[in-house]
């Protein structure tokens, strides 16, 4: 092992790489930086927030390899190749995700911190459940703490956003009358 | 304090054979680190002590689940998400699945690992009851070789264990004989989520004519490290699950447990819960028996 903490001769940091929203990317950067720290700071997606820095709040979710994490628990060295999905992956071509829009029409958004990282567990949620029970949802969840909404905002979103991908369309008018009668 | 990443050294030699080439090359100088969920948080809080760090994420070997008729065997760097989602482990270890389903959130099971559970040893550690219950034994790996110790021994103190310098923990084997004995696993903290144990009681127990003919009690936060409550057990052990056993046993573990004061809870408050769970346990085993 190099004394120089394992840089190259010139004194930079050996080229680490891997792909964040579908986009090749290379960082030169210590190894142990934090993946959150390299969101933010070197590839400027700030999206992803950093709340208690100690993997208990979820604010700093993304989902890695197709599995939730929080960003702020892994050295950078350990996404070398990962495929990173952030907050910012979410819309399509400019059209919000449908948890987006739920979470929109339904107040599971206030003071926004806790937003993207609620927003890529409820991802990864449906990922694995499209249909969720409330049970699921609230375990899904429980690692993403908010301090605003009360929860039911954010679980009533994620209701709605896993009724919304049906197909069918006789699952709608059943959604509107759960609205109208709030 | 922030942690600063270039204080800190990490690589990733990507093989289970260049990480034990380097830990024997440099003995106690290199920190094994997997999923991160422990030492990431005190690299953030500016307290990781480690400033040479080889990763064990990736390397195949260690994340493995391979059955047999026997038993099953978890390669250490398996995190609790691949426990709790594999149907086997389901099957054949229900506690273990339950375990590993109750440990932080989705986030965290997604990069915490069982070996690392272990090697961190804290006396809360949610997989240890359970691994004490179903007699799981430890496999450790060197250049010099591999070893086999039964988990019970792998703890010698808080936060100490067995390993040498120059060993990783490889695997851990579970037997799968527990299909007749009655199971139980209880953790009691501030939340479902998240929250680390006050306390917790795993149990595994087969009554063969009408006395306890095996037991296993292991406890979480009751000592300075994860135990098997062998004095406890021997006080139900031959013994009908009677008032008189059930008063007897709560005797023995108060005798027994050495829980302290600590951030989460009491040691009167751990004491009490303990003796309650452990009765929660004799009168489901009262009720029901063994072979479910």
């Amino acid at each position: 092992m190099k004394a120089n903490g394992g840089k190259t001769p010139d004194g930079s940091w050996p080229a680490i790489r891997f792909t964040v929203n579908g986009e090749s990317r290379s960082v030169c950067v210590p190894p142990m930086k934090r993946l959150l720290d390299v969101l933010r700071e070197n590839l400027h997606l700030t999206g992803t927030k950093e709340g208690c820095g100690e993997g208990e709040c979820g604010s700093c979710s993304v989902r890695m390899n197709g599995e939730l994490v929080n960003s702020c628990l892994i050295p950078v060295l350990q996404a070398e190749g990962a495929e990173i999905q952030t907050v910012e992956g979410l819309a399509l071509d400019g059209e919000l995700h449908p948890l987006q829009e739920a979470f929109l029409h339904h107040g599971g958004a206030q003071c926004g911190i806790c937003t993207p990282g609620m927003l890529m567990a409820a991802a990864q949620l449906l990922a694995n459940s499209p249909h969720p029970s409330e049970a699921q949802i609230r375990e899904g969840l429980a690692g993403n703490l908010c301090r605003c909404t009360g929860f039911i905002r954010i679980f009533e979103s994620v209701t709605a956003a896993a009724s919304a991908s049906d197909t069918d369309p006789a699952q709608e008018p059943l959604l509107e009358q759960t609205n109208h009668a709030r | 304090m922030r942690g600063n990443a270039e204080m800190h050294e990490l690589v990733a030699p990507g093989s289970l054979g260049a990480v034990l080439d380097l830990l024997a090359a440099q003995p106690g100088a290199w920190t094994p680190i997997a999923g991160g969920t422990e030492l990431m948080v005190a690299f953030s809080a500016g307290r990781l002590e480690a400033h040479k760090l080889v990763s064990l994420w990736g390397i195949p070997d260690l994340r493995a689940i391979e059955v047999t008729p026997a038993g099953v065997t978890i390669g250490a760097a398996t995190t609790f998400f691949d426990l709790r989602k594999h149907a086997a482990v389901n099957a054949a270890l229900p506690l273990l699945a339950k375990a590993a389903s109750w440990i932080g959130s989705v986030a965290n099971q997604s990069r915490a690992t069982l070996g690392g559970n272990l090697v961190n040893g804290s006396p809360a550690a949610d997989s240890s009851p359970v691994l004490l219950t179903y007699d799981a034994e430890i496999e450790t790996i060197s250049l010099r070789g591999r070893r086999k110790v039964p988990y019970s021994e792998f703890h010698t103190g808080y936060k100490r264990n067995v390993l040498a310098a120059d060993e990783l923990l490889y695997a851990i084997h579970l037997p799968r004989r527990f299909a007749r004995h009655r199971q139980y696993l209880r953790k009691v903290g501030t939340r479902r989520a998240m929250a680390i144990s006050k306390v917790a009681l795993a149990a595994t127990a087969l009554v063969e004519r009408g006395v306890i003919a095996e037991i296993r009690l292991g406890a979480a936060s009751l000592a300075p490290y994860p135990v098997r409550l062998k004095q406890t057990e021997a006080a139900l052990l031959g013994q009908a699950v009677t008032r008189e056993t059930v008063l007897a046993a709560r005797r023995a573990l108060l005798a027994e447990a050495q829980p302290i004061d600590d951030i989460r809870s009491t040691a009167e408050y751990r004491r009490r819960v303990a003796v309650n769970l452990l009765e929660e346990f004799l009168l489901e085993l009262r009720r029901e028996g063994s072979q479910p």
